[in-house]
């Protein structure tokens, strides 16, 4: 058990994974961000009354909810240099979560804006306003309440995800870890990198518990 | 046009490769076949234990769940199965995989059945005591099925999740689909087996996501 807590494999350890610390933060909130402002986009562009794009919409949230992601990263990494592009594995990391990210969030608003009852459309139109107007001023304000704890929950689980980059070689923590604990052939570091997970993400995961009882879905 | 469907879809490459990928498509179903029974049965033993249980034991409960929960998936996988050998366990390869995987499906089959049996009214339990159940009796025949409808939809949602977990497997050397389509493309020098794997994974796993979809299932799960 003691090989686990080795504090010289914890002190060799340390550096690679606190900078693999700043790696994992840098390419989760580019995601969550690019990811959930795609998914927005996304919704508010099924509210238009074209049909056809809407279905386009409805299959893309659907194959890539269905798509695990890890699938995605490698198609992404391993298959596009085949069609002459080139991705870096974080490019390519950073694209699988934000695609995925954004089928999630853009069933989420979706789920937002229709739970919306068609009368508070109908009232705001006959006050004067415009669509965009209603949109912003009353069904969005309204809408983003629901979204608030499922959107809190994907954005933890794209952070989460970051690890999957160290199967494209980023140097984000899991990927430090692994590679310190092939050179000191001891099991320390990966306990390491499990701790700053934890310390990442257990904060965050009574953040979304909390939330969900504080937002309960109807 | 000719030469992307040569690069992408050559079906020279398919075939020739299609054996190895079948043989990984098996690894694949054997880990899904153990991992969401499994979870499943997990999550309700740790659901029914946090409903009898008294509160400090609850709440233990609860951090121990969302102690799995702040885990990545991966980091949980690698950590077991590169882990468990330092203590001296060497189990199987698809062994490791399938309780690393257990676990983390667990933790979320466990949370989504107790919000199922919190949804029953207290007062069900004590109505079905006075009628002479026994505890287990009255969770068994009263409380549990009312709670496993009120969830399915969720249900449903994370046993997608769990099915498409089982593509990590592929990062600690087990050879499961994504591993052989690796694999392959090396041998060709080509990434149709790549893209064969990826429909294969759609054919199995977009159906599921129709279903989830029909019941309502948020697929949107607790983190």
């Amino acid at each position: 058990m003691g090989i686990f807590f080795d504090p010289e494999v914890w002190g060799i350890a340390w550096p690679p994974i606190r900078s693999g610390i700043l790696i994992t933060l840098a390419l989760a909130l580019a995601s969550i961000a690019a990811g959930t402002a795609a998914g927005f986009a996304l919704s508010l562009a099924r509210t238009l009354p074209v049909r056809r794009l809407a279905a386009a919409i409805v299959v893309y949230s659907d194959a890539f909810r269905a798509f695990p992601p890890l699938v995605l990263l490698v198609v992404l990494y391993f298959a596009a240099p085949f069609a002459g592009i080139e991705l870096s594995g974080f490019a390519a990391s950073f694209l699988a979560l934000a695609l995925v990210l954004a089928a999630s969030a853009e069933e989420i608003f979706w789920a937002g804006l229709t739970s919306v009852r068609r009368g508070q459309w109908e009232a705001a139109l006959s006050t004067g306003m415009s669509r965009a107007a209603t949109l912003r001023r009353v069904i969005l304000p309204q809408a983003v309440r629901l979204t608030i704890p499922p959107l809190t929950n994907r954005a933890i689980a794209t952070g989460k995800n970051t690890a999957l980059a160290s199967v494209v070689a980023v140097p984000e923590v899991l990927n430090q870890a692994a590679s310190i604990q092939a050179q000191t052939a001891s099991p320390a570091p990966l306990l390491l990198a499990a701790v700053v997970y934890v310390a990442l993400f257990l904060p965050l995961v009574r953040l979304g518990r909390w939330l969900e009882d504080r937002f309960p879905s109807p | 046009m000719a030469s992307i469907f040569e690069t992408f879809l050559n079906g020279e490459v398919m075939l020739e490769s299609a054996g190895l990928l079948l043989r990984g498509l098996l690894v694949t179903l054997e880990v899904s076949v153990l991992v969401i029974p499994g979870g499943i049965a997990v999550g309700a033993a740790l659901a029914t234990a946090a409903s009898v249980a008294p509160p400090w034991l609850d709440r233990a409960l609860s951090w121990g769940v969302d102690l799995v929960r702040a885990f990545p998936p991966l980091v949980l996988l690698v950590l077991i199965v590169h882990g468990l050998p330092f203590l001296g366990l060497e189990p199987p390869p698809l062994l490791g995989v399938a309780i690393a995987l257990t676990v983390n499906t667990a933790a979320y089959y466990g949370e989504i059945l107790r919000a199922g049996i919190a949804s029953i009214d207290r007062a069900q339990w004590e109505a079905a005591r006075s009628t002479g159940l026994s505890t287990p009796g009255v969770l068994r025949f009263v409380i549990l099925p009312q709670a496993v409808r009120n969830v399915l939809p969720d249900l449903a949602g994370n046993t997608l999740e769990a099915a498409k977990l089982t593509a990590l497997a592929s990062a600690v050397a087990l050879p499961d689909l994504l591993r052989m389509a690796r694999i392959a493309q090396g041998v060709h020098f080509n990434p149709s087996p790549l893209v064969l794997a990826a429909i294969l994974y759609l054919l199995f796993l977009w159906p599921l996501a129709g279903v989830v979809r029909r019941i309502g299932g948020r697929t949107t799960l607790p983190v």
